[in-house]
């Protein structure tokens, strides 16, 4: 933990070196993740409801999402850009190592950048608790904390998933973008909007809907089963494959030897 | 002409060569397109009155723009451009009997084509299977298929001309990234890539359909559903000549500024 938090450091004061562009990035970030919201305030701004849900709600499971999302992309972006560390012989120092490898291999690259987007989550949040219209009680706060905790560890093990593929293809493989930005681009509504088959694979393949779908529904009220809010935590099994999957790949893992 | 004819080529063949790169973007552009048709069919459910066009031009509209997302894509920049003006290798460019504007046009189109040509024909086949209204239905008519057809042409060209703009001032600015991010963001919104125009606001709706951004895929991808017709449609393909013109003009305006006073560090 204290090695994680020298990488941190490191990573903070580097990107504080080119204050200009980090800010830039940034605000490019906000820029490009607020066109989003446009897009969904437009959308309300004609229809008033989809599937029983109002703007208010939608914008709460968007901003749920988008934190979790930005959480996960700003600690785990090691994992995300994995393969040019394969591909360059990154990873074969760090094998020699005598430290974790997960840990090594996160704080390689910490994304400060992302923050632009996060600071919109985090308003979008605000906004969306004071206009939602729920009732707020405890059992509900907690469900709010466990579906970003969740889903910041169902996309971090997406990312270790995307790692793991990364040792037998070499490069990264782009069809994984599909669950990660995908989800993050059609997660700012409720899945099960999307019908039947979609909430189906969100629920069994790709733990989405645990995080993101039924503690909502709880949350708003539709349901009014407190466990649901326990779903997130459920979802988070999901990083168990995946952990396997990275394993298997460590131990087949040849160097490209450059 | 034919310079640049042989030049398109070139850039053309030199970018069909990314095919597994393609054959990634086709599955992610289909699932991209699956998703969009499904969340528009639960607005669409929820009170199909306020759609603002058919459900069946709104699909193909959705799949159209997957197809060919290579050719309207904002946010695609060849970074040697930029790199060619802020490392000093444009002074070879300078040094060729071509115009850097021509030139660096043609190359942008001919990169657009190609990725675009790579990854059309499975989305358009696929999507054409996919049942009725929720699939790339057939044209609106035929005379709806010609001015799709010549108003691409007139997009792609809007797009490029749009980003030689930005590639330009690059001559002006040490670095574009600050301009590169606000014109990628409004593009994608006043565009209609992230909601097709119609389902605007009213008022920001009219302000949006006379802006260049508009004159982009906005136009040949509602025509093509029929959801753009009469004097609608050929008010939206002059405004597209219109901005051909102007945004051309005043690249190559930019371009004569910037090389004017353009000094290049040696090495």
């Amino acid at each position: 933990m204290k090695l994680y938090l020298n990488y941190f450091l490191i990573h903070l004061k580097s990107c504080m070196q080119y204050k200009t562009s980090f800010f830039l990035t940034m605000i490019g970030q906000f820029l490009v993740s607020f066109n989003v919201f446009l897009g969904v305030w437009f959308m309300f701004d004609r229809f008033n409801t989809v599937k029983g849900f109002s703007f208010g709600e939608c914008l709460l499971c968007f901003s749920i999402v988008l934190m979790a999302f930005t959480l996960a992309e700003c600690f785990f972006r090691g994992f995300d850009a994995f393969s040019s560390m394969i591909s360059n012989g990154q990873f074969d120092r760090i094998l020699v190592r005598p430290r974790g490898l997960i840990l090594q291999v996160l704080g390689q690259r910490i994304e400060f950048t992302r923050f632009g987007r996060f600071l919109q989550a985090i308003v979008m949040l605000i906004y969306s608790v004071s206009n939602s219209g729920i009732s707020w009680d405890l059992p509900r706060a907690l469900t709010v904390v466990s579906m970003i905790f969740g889903g910041t560890v169902v996309f971090a093990s997406l990312f270790i998933l995307y790692a793991g593929f990364c040792f037998f293809t070499i490069e990264g493989l782009e069809f994984m973008n599909i669950f990660t930005d995908g989800a993050r681009e059609y997660g700012k509504y409720p899945v099960g909007i999307y019908g039947k088959g979609v909430l189906r694979f969100c629920t069994y393949v790709v733990p989405f809907a645990l995080f993101q779908y039924y503690p909502f529904l709880y949350l708003i009220g539709q349901r009014e089963e407190p466990w649901l809010g326990l779903l997130p935590l459920v979802g988070c099994v999901f990083v168990v494959p995946c952990l396997l999957f990275w394993r298997f790949g460590v131990s087949r893992y040849r160097s490209t030897g450059s | 002409m034919k310079k640049y004819l042989s030049f398109f080529r070139i850039r053309f063949i030199h970018s069909l060569q990314y095919r597994s790169a393609a054959l990634a973007g086709i599955s992610t552009q289909f699932f991209w397109g699956m998703m969009n048709v499904l969340l528009f069919k639960a607005f669409y459910e929820g009170d199909p009155s306020a759609f603002p066009m058919g459900f069946a031009a709104l699909s193909s509209y959705v799949w159209l723009q997957q197809a060919f997302l290579a050719l309207f894509m904002t946010w695609f920049w060849e970074s040697e451009l930029f790199d060619a003006v802020t490392s000093g290798t444009v002074a070879y460019d300078l040094c060729r009997p071509v115009g850097v504007y021509a030139m660096w046009f043609t190359r942008s189109a001919a990169t657009r084509c190609a990725k675009a040509l790579l990854r059309c024909i499975p989305i358009l086949l696929v999507a054409s299977f996919i049942p009725a209204p929720y699939g790339l239905s057939l044209p609106a008519s035929l005379p709806a298929f010609a001015w799709f057809i010549l108003t691409m042409v007139f997009a792609l060209g809007n797009v490029v001309a749009l980003t030689m703009v930005i590639y330009m001032s690059a001559f002006f600015f040490v670095n574009p990234q600050g301009t590169r991010m606000v014109f990628v963001s409004a593009a994608d919104l006043l565009g209609g890539s992230i909601v097709p125009l119609p389902f605007l606001p009213d008022g920001l709706r009219q302000i949006c359909e006379c802006l260049p951004f508009a004159s982009a895929q906005n136009v040949p991808l509602r025509i093509y559903g029929g959801d753009l017709t009469g004097d609608a449609l050929l008010q939206a393909v002059g405004l597209q000549v219109f901005w051909l013109f102007t945004l051309t003009v005043l690249g190559k305006w930019m371009e004569r500024r910037g090389l004017a006073k353009v000094t290049l560090a040696g090495g």
